[in-house]
């Protein structure tokens, strides 16, 4: 498939918009991805973007409680919600028959969501479930997500529980979900996709049919999360009541995707020599030569490649017997990072990330869903939608240097280590 | 956080115009038809190629019927499954993974007691390689003993780290109170048992069981399906013998009864599983079956999402689906909820499992789950991989593209008095069975004053 073609326009109240028409499905996908995620929530409001994601379902002006999901499903589609560090985003996939129903759907509740405490009442609830089902009853729950950033970080947006403590999600209120909503959900701080079975005229004129009224609003000043690298080796112990065996998580820095786009990418094609496939450095000594570790992986950014802005986490993550130390296993890590530093990657190594990648990602947008996220991803992080589908050309430009400077920057003195002893001693 | 400046949450939910009208549907195209080729090669091999051209790629699934009897077999099967993609006379792990990569490739193996399933996705135009991996696999794994022995390790250590999951119990416990000790029931080997197994004997099992006769493979992509069964047929060539893939024996039909708890000492989290017998895609009555369980609790805006979740807030998520077999299906309910209100939620559970019978679905009900059921199987086969997936599943219980095809129109034509007829048989309470897992010493008490539910 050549890249689609995109189209994009700002309504005159702010709303960004990005049309991606490909008409090979009869299906349309729908997203608004919203420029605030837990990053922003308050202190003493751990867990309250992601609370918010789901108070967005809840009924809007001209929706009662629960219309939103029948509304989606009667018309063929399927729906969800995510919160990330610096978005949250809303998403419908259906039949194309439905796309004015879902341009509705969202330009209602981006105009006039309906808070109530009953519903608040009611989503604090399953959003305790959920953090019981994900985190609280599970091993390995939030592992590395929520109990790395606090050893890496030291300010509260960078290293807070983004799923929130019981406690303070139980404190919400009314007011701070108001508060939330006009501070951070104008139009002017939002990007509308529109991907898949559609005419550019027709889709154009509903989304300003439906989205053109929506007030404008002040869009918030973005904050700078910026803050110093760490100094020295950072270490802590996370206590996992369920982990039937030890685990590792090492947290590194990575360059800033906004001003050394490049240098960021160098880093997601070390973390695919590191560890992508068994052919790649850390799978063929750590997993199976030596061996230490069950499993390990790397990956640059905390939830993916560029779905953050900056900082953003280059993790190493590995389940290990209990006869392997931790300092042996930071030993042979920082040995393989040693070596790339001096040499950099072979030739045939870059080829095969290269090759991957391309076919990653058009696996990738060959699903509806995932195609719409990506291209509104990239335009409310990035300001380009076209990046989603450059990606592998970019990647395929990195070279050995780049990757070698990429591993050189990967410090033992300029990192965060975190352990997760097996619960009750050693099985 | 101060309130000064911004609106109330009761200004926010209001404008001047007031509520707007729901905008109607449009007129919706088909998906169009994809040319498709369904044959069986000389070897016994079933082959499905189809062409769908949205992105270079092309998807592979290959299926085995892999059923066994012996005490060992599950062990067995398990080491085999993982080490068969990584040594031939040809090729060992690492030059595997390199011949992929080159050309965009992943190939993995798991298995279960039913079959052996191989799948994986490349750049189109590199089809040649991918099968070419594939097929020096099923001809040529060697299991090199150093490569048994190291992922033999690895398999006791996931093993131990599977069994501490709270889903993977649950589904154990469940599978062990409606099968006894079927071979179905045995989804993972005993860390044990794994020790027990030696390469002689994996490579045996390859030998007598990684067979062609009465297998399933798929290809969905950016492929001349005629091209493509011609390039299977020559990558294969090898892939011979004049015995039959094992399949599965037939599973018994569940018999109802009470639902059993299980106790996980200091659990905050209880999972709720029930199970019923239910009816196989084949069967006349299935599309009605299917809308009845999608008002039930197979989507979001089901009774019992509504109820537990939407309502009550027992839980996160609220889900009752299918598990088809060869030869035989049954419904699933499930759950997640707090200590605290498990005995609520499963009290919940039981009373909408008897409100469908009681008060079925109305019109309106029943027309949203059609419209759920169709237009969700349009977008979940709008994909290479969303369509190779469900031609798999279909063609291992010997359905082809033209179920797919008119399933449609299937649904389309259930009424509201089928889908009542279909909840009062196949909803009914008195039909179910099941276990819930969770600390007994705070879940005991309420169970056993609510009956129906035997102690530990």
């Amino acid at each position: 498939m050549a890249a689609p073609e995109l189209h994009r326009f700002t309504l005159p109240n702010g709303l960004r918009v990005v049309l991606a028409p490909d008409r090979t499905a009869p299906v349309v996908g729908v997203s608004v991805h919203y420029d605030v995620g837990f990053r922003s929530e308050p202190e003493g409001r751990t867990g309250f973007a992601h609370l918010f994601e789901h108070l967005m379902f809840q009924g809007s002006e001209s929706l009662e409680k629960l219309a939103h999901f029948r509304h989606v499903q009667s018309s063929g589609g399927t729906f969800n919600g995510s919160t990330h560090p610096d978005y949250t985003d809303y998403f419908e996939t259906l039949p194309s028959a439905a796309l004015e129903r879902a341009l509705f759907l969202e330009a209602d509740r981006m105009r006039a969501p309906r808070i109530t405490q009953e519903n608040l009442n009611n989503q604090i609830d399953v959003v305790k479930e959920e953090i019981r089902l994900r985190v609280l009853n599970t091993p390995y729950g939030g592992f590395p997500w929520i109990w790395l950033p606090p050893v890496l970080y030291s300010t509260f947006p960078n290293a807070h529980n983004g799923y929130g403590d019981f406690t303070e999600l139980e404190q919400a209120n009314l007011d701070d979900c108001a508060q939330f909503f006009d501070t951070y959900y104008a139009p002017g701080n939002a990007v509308l996709t529109v991907a898949g079975d559609f005419a550019l005229e027709q889709a154009t004129e509903l989304v300003n049919k439906h989205f053109g009224d929506v007030p404008t609003r002040p869009t918030p000043v973005r904050p700078s999360f910026a803050e110093p690298w760490p100094q020295g080796e950072q270490r802590a112990v996370h206590e996992d009541p369920h982990a039937p065996l030890p685990a590792l998580a090492v947290g590194y820095r990575l360059p800033d995707p906004g001003t050394d786009l490049d240098g960021y990418l160098a880093n997601v094609v070390l973390s695919a020599v590191l560890s992508d496939g068994d052919a790649s450095r850390l799978q063929q000594r750590m997993v199976h030569r030596e061996p230490l570790v069950t499993d390990i992986s790397v990956s640059a950014g905390l939830f993916g490649p560029l779905d953050a802005r900056d900082p953003d986490t280059f993790t190493v993550t590995a389940m290990h017997s209990p006869e392997v130390s931790e300092d042996r296993l930071l030993g042979v890590l920082d040995d393989e990072l040693e070596k790339l530093a001096a040499t950099g990657p072979q030739e045939d190594e870059l080829a095969r990330v290269a090759a991957r990648w391309a076919a990653a990602m058009h696996r990738d947008h060959d699903r509806i869903t995932s195609r719409t996220l990506s291209f509104g991803a990239s335009e409310l992080l990035h300001g380009r939608a076209e990046l989603a589908s450059e990606l592998p050309e970019r990647i395929r430009a990195v070279t050995t240097d780049q990757v070698a400077a990429a591993a050189k920057a990967l410090r033992p003195d300029s990192r965060a280590v975190l352990v997760v002893p097996a619960a009750g001693g050693n099985q | 956080m101060t309130t000064t400046s911004y609106r109330t949450a009761e200004q926010i939910g209001h404008t001047e115009q007031g509520p707007r009208p729901l905008p109607a549907l449009g007129v919706q195209t088909a998906a169009s038809q994809p040319s498709l080729v369904d044959t069986v090669l000389p070897n016994g091999l079933r082959v499905i190629a189809v062409r769908k051209e949205s992105v270079p790629m092309v998807e592979l699934r290959l299926r085995i019927p892999f059923a066994g009897m012996d005490r060992l077999h599950a062990a067995r099967a398990e080491v085999l499954a993982n080490v068969l993609l990584t040594g031939t006379e040809r090729r060992d792990r690492a030059q595997f993974d390199t011949d992929l990569a080159a050309v965009g490739g992943d190939l993995s193996s798991v298995v279960d007691p039913e079959r052996l399933s191989i799948g994986g996705s490349a750049l189109a135009s590199g089809m040649d390689v991918l099968l070419d991996v594939l097929a020096d696999a099923l001809t040529g794994a060697v299991y090199r003993d150093e490569e048994v022995a190291r992922e033999s390790e690895r398999l006791v250590e996931r093993i131990t780290m599977a069994r501490s999951q709270p889903s993977v119990i649950a589904r154990e416990a469940l599978q062990k109170h409606r099968y006894g000790d079927h071979p179905f029931t045995k989804e993972m080997p005993e860390a044990a048992e794994i020790g027990e197994v030696t390469p002689e004997q994996v490579r045996a099992l390859h030998k007598a069981a990684v067979l062609p006769r009465g297998a399933l493979l798929v290809l969905v992509g950016d492929i001349d399906p005629d091209g493509a069964v011609a390039a299977v047929g020559g990558a294969l060539a090898g892939w011979q013998s004049d015995a039959s893939a094992v399949s599965l024996p037939k599973l018994p039909d569940l018999t109802p009864g009470d639902v059993r708890l299980v106790h996980r000492a200091g659990a905050v989290q209880s999972q709720i599983r029930l199970s019923a017998q239910a009816l196989p895609r084949t069967d006349p009555g299935y599309a009605a079956l299917q809308v009845a369980n999608l008002v039930f609790g197979g989507y979001f805006s089901s009774r019992l999402v509504e109820n537990i979740r939407e309502d009550k807030g027992y839980t996160y998520g609220a889900h009752s689906y299918f598990e088809f077999t060869k030869d035989n299906a049954t419904v699933l309910v499930e759950a997640d909820t707090a200590s605290g209100v498990t005995p609520a939620a499963f009290w919940e559970t039981r009373y909408e499992l008897g409100r469908l019978v009681l008060s079925p679905p109305s019109e309106s009900e029943v027309d949203n789950a059609r419209q759920y059921a169709i237009g969700s199987l349009l977008t979940s086969t709008s994909s290479q991989a969303g369509l190779c997936a469900t031609l798999v599943a279909l063609g291992a219980v010997g359905l082809s593209y033209e179920w797919l095809r008119d399933q449609p129109m299937r649904i389309a034509d259930v009424t509201a008095e089928q889908v009542a007829e279909a909840a009062e048989k196949h909803f009914a309470p008195s039909r179910f069975t099941g276990i819930v897992v969770g600390d007994a010493d705070v879940l005991a008490p309420q169970f056993r004053a609510i009956g129906g539910v035997v102690l530990p």
